[in-house]
């Protein structure tokens, strides 16, 4: 922590170039021409300079599937991708709805070193959508959980939701909807269009997702509490969400990487590597999306990373589990669909990838400016660079990137987590 | 002809055309004393089947002993697929086993795809129905049926009314059929109520209607889904008698049809749903004789997959993947 960082010609948010003195774990200073003796210098010129990414939507798989992610490695991949913070999914078995289990993934987060893991408490007791899980119990453990999500599942009962919503606003928390209504969606496979009847594969059609939202958008206005929609996927979704946000309600919002990037007509492979839940949907809900998070109705970026082990996806679509790696490729695919096509600057990137999942986290320290006096936690990324995905070289234990093969821009050089370097020439340290 | 036959979509008019005359070569092979013509001899067929489905099964089997092929039977009831294992594990025991060509029946959509995309295995494959995707040797029988009844020997669709009734949003079989006579200059009209349609299906190259009746005299072949009866219970219809009344065949309705049309089902029927006993049995139905042009369809197309007597063609990677750059 005492060590102390002299970054050299760095743009801080895409601006001009500055270099920016770490010591203590702090930014101590920002200014041309600085000097500090015994310090490590890090050359950055033509590099940008942003808070450490924080992601709102981690799946760590610690504990109980370690064979497909750990804290450790997921905390090593997210550093990896230049995050800082990650809010850990609490679908894990056991479920992540006791103090006892928050509190074991917080702990091993501590221990990993390479990224805070803020773990996120389930809503209801084995995400089965029937009983309150300990809330307060959560919220008060040594983990202090702000956000409460189901994710994976639905909390569809409305008045469970109700209830939820206004029972965190005790400790300012926030329920995290995975929205989907399970009776559209059984055995659903791909997004239910023209694809999915030409393919035959059940479909997942987008009102599951939008009537979920529009009832969940409601119930935060009527109770007054706030609510936050993971993993947006339809331009529908992004209407309801324009829609209340217009009435001034607490509503918040994050989208995939991948629901920025890729359509259902990557299904016609019948290639498991492209099933996700939600699924991957139309050309014009992709520019949907991406018009939703550059004027800001769609509020973060967020990884929904999704680990699974090789034999989970090679097999046949029906029988392939749900979920894509994300966390070291998030960056560089929002570099791709929203700072190359001028939807969004860098400074935007800052604020959909740091600053406002962090807000809605309520975590502390993190999506904070780039400033002196600010915590350390910062990445340092190369805009210019090209590479092909290749899998082969991830931190994350789980393989399963819907990129493998593909060109994507940019590539993370350094990651600092409170002025310790997690990641230094694009190596983890 | 590519290396695998998994979707209609793959066979151009003249691949179908092939296969169609191919099978009549084939058929008088069933009128001989014996049914059997040395082909395949020395090769390996594996049917693999996921989903019970004996009339498919004993047909490609027939076909297959006809052009004097080895076949194995692999039934996933009773075998290590029961056990849990995987479909590239069978898939690995089988190219092992020195299969050239296997025929898949699966559950799920897209696994013969899979299957002939994947690096598991080297052989050809043929889709024998998948999920709710595809069933291409179906269609090509179908397609064999109505040409002899309707156009003659030698000669495509060309400007053929077929109308195909049912459960369209279920059906393997509709979906090949719309795509093969297309192909063959077909004009397929598809008819079942709203709910048993997919979305999208307003994007296929056919017409659309909700009304039987309306249909009926401008139809050369009206093709009967099987429709089942679990359907009634995720109400995608009130039910049986509701279903049958607006949208099954019976004597009256088939003499709508204009003299010379026929009436097609694929097995097995649902007697008294889609289709009366009246009209089943009557000489204008053709659903027996489907499954005798079944067995000739299906030697044409392993003749043609795999080369007939031809030497043995490359199965290499570097053949697979143009085979797949070509789709």
């Amino acid at each position: 922590m005492s060590e102390t960082i002299l970054i050299r010609g760095a743009r801080i948010l895409g601006g001009a170039a500055q270099d920016v003195l770490i010591s203590g774990g702090t930014v101590t200073e920002i200014g041309t021409g600085l000097e500090a003796p015994g310090a490590t210098v890090v050359e950055a010129a033509g590099h940008i300079l942003l808070p450490g990414l924080v992601d709102l939507h981690t799946h760590l798989r610690e504990p109980g599937r370690e064979d497909s992610e750990t804290v450790l490695t997921g905390t090593r991949a997210a550093a990896a991708g230049g995050y800082t913070a990650v809010h850990a999914m609490a679908n894990t078995f056991p479920v992540a709805d006791t103090a006892g289990v928050v509190e074991q993934v917080w702990r091993l987060g501590k221990e990993s070193g390479y990224c805070d893991v803020q773990p996120v408490g389930a809503v209801t007791v084995g995400l089965e959508g029937k009983q309150l899980a300990e809330l307060g119990a959560m919220a008060d453990s040594a983990a202090q959980v702000r956000v409460f999500s189901d994710d994976g599942k639905c909390v569809d009962d409305a008045v469970i939701m109700r209830r939820a919503l206004e029972y965190v606003k005790a400790f300012d928390g926030v329920v995290a909807q995975h929205a989907q209504e399970p009776r559209l969606t059984e055995g659903a496979q791909m997004n239910e269009g023209t694809v999915s009847g030409e393919l035959g594969l059940t479909g997942w059609p987008a009102v599951a997702e939008e009537s979920v939202i529009a009832r969940d958008v409601l119930l935060a206005a009527h109770v007054g509490s706030r609510v936050h929609i993971c993993h947006l996927s339809t331009a529908g979704s992004v209407e309801i969400v324009r829609w209340a946000k217009s009435k001034g309600w607490d509503v918040t919002a994050e989208v995939t990487p991948h629901h920025l990037l890729l359509t259902d007509e990557l299904v016609r492979s019948y290639n498991p590597v492209y099933k996700v839940n939600p699924p991957l949907r139309t050309e014009a809900d992709v520019m949907a999306l991406r018009k939703a998070l550059a004027d800001g109705t769609i509020d973060c970026v967020a990884t929904d990373h999704a680990p699974h082990p090789h034999e989970d996806k090679d097999c046949e679509w029906a029988a392939a589990a749900m979920g894509m790696v994300g966390l070291e490729t998030a960056l560089s695919v929002v570099q791709h669909t929203m700072v190359d096509t001028g939807l969004l600057d860098w400074a935007g990137v800052a604020d959909r990838m740091s600053a406002r999942p962090a807000a809605v986290g309520r975590l502390a320290g993190h999506g904070r400016p780039v400033a002196t006096g600010e915590p350390a936690n910062l990445v340092l990324l190369d805009p210019a660079y090209r590479g092909v995905v290749n899998p082969a070289g991830f931190a994350s234990r789980s393989r399963n990137t819907p990129y493998e093969g593909r060109e994507l821009p940019g590539r993370v050089v350094a990651t600092f987590l409170r002025g310790r370097a997690t990641v230094m020439d694009g190596k983890l340290t | 002809m590519k290396r695998h036959l998994i979707s209609a979509a793959d066979l151009t008019r003249d691949d179908a055309l092939l296969i169609l005359d191919t099978a009549e070569e084939m058929a008088r092979v069933a009128d001989r004393p014996i049914k059997k013509l040395p082909t395949l001899r020395g090769r390996t067929v594996v049917n693999l089947f996921f989903e019970d489905s004996t009339r498919t099964r004993i047909s490609f089997e027939a076909a297959a002993k006809r052009l004097s092929a080895d076949v194995i039977n692999f039934s996933a009831k009773g075998s290590s697929v029961s056990k849990g294992e995987s479909l590239k594990d069978t898939a690995l025991t089988l190219e092992a086993m020195g299969a050239d060509a296997v025929v898949i029946r699966h559950h799920s959509s897209g696994a013969p795809h899979r299957l002939a995309t994947s690096d598991w295995i080297n052989a050809s494959v043929v889709n024998a129905g998948d999920g709710t995707h595809e069933h291409p040797t179906q269609a090509l029988l179908d397609a064999f049926t109505m040409r002899r009844r309707l156009s003659g020997v030698g000669r495509d669709l060309d400007g053929r009314r077929v109308t195909v009734v049912g459960d369209i949003l279920h059906s393997r079989v509709a979906r090949s059929n719309v795509l093969l006579l297309t192909t063959l200059g077909a004009r397929v009209t598809l008819v079942a109520p709203p709910t048993l349609l997919p979305i999208g299906v307003e994007q296929w190259p056919c017409e659309v209607s909700y009304d039987l009746d309306a249909v009926l005299a401008k139809s050369d072949a009206v093709m009967m889904l099987r429709v089942q009866r679990e359907r009634m219970n995720a109400a995608y219809f009130p039910t049986e008698r509701e279903y049958a009344r607006r949208y099954g065949l019976d004597g009256q309705r088939m003499a709508a049809l204009p003299e010379h049309a026929i009436v097609m089902h694929p097995g097995p029927m649902n007697r008294g749903m889609e289709i009366t006993a009246e009209v089943a049995d009557s000489p204008r139905c053709t659903a027996v004789e489907q499954v005798a042009n079944g067995v000739s369809t299906r030697m044409a197309v392993l003749y043609l997959l795999l080369g007939g007597s031809e030497p043995a063609i490359s199965t290499d990677r570097s053949d697979s993947a143009r085979t797949e750059e070509s789709k």
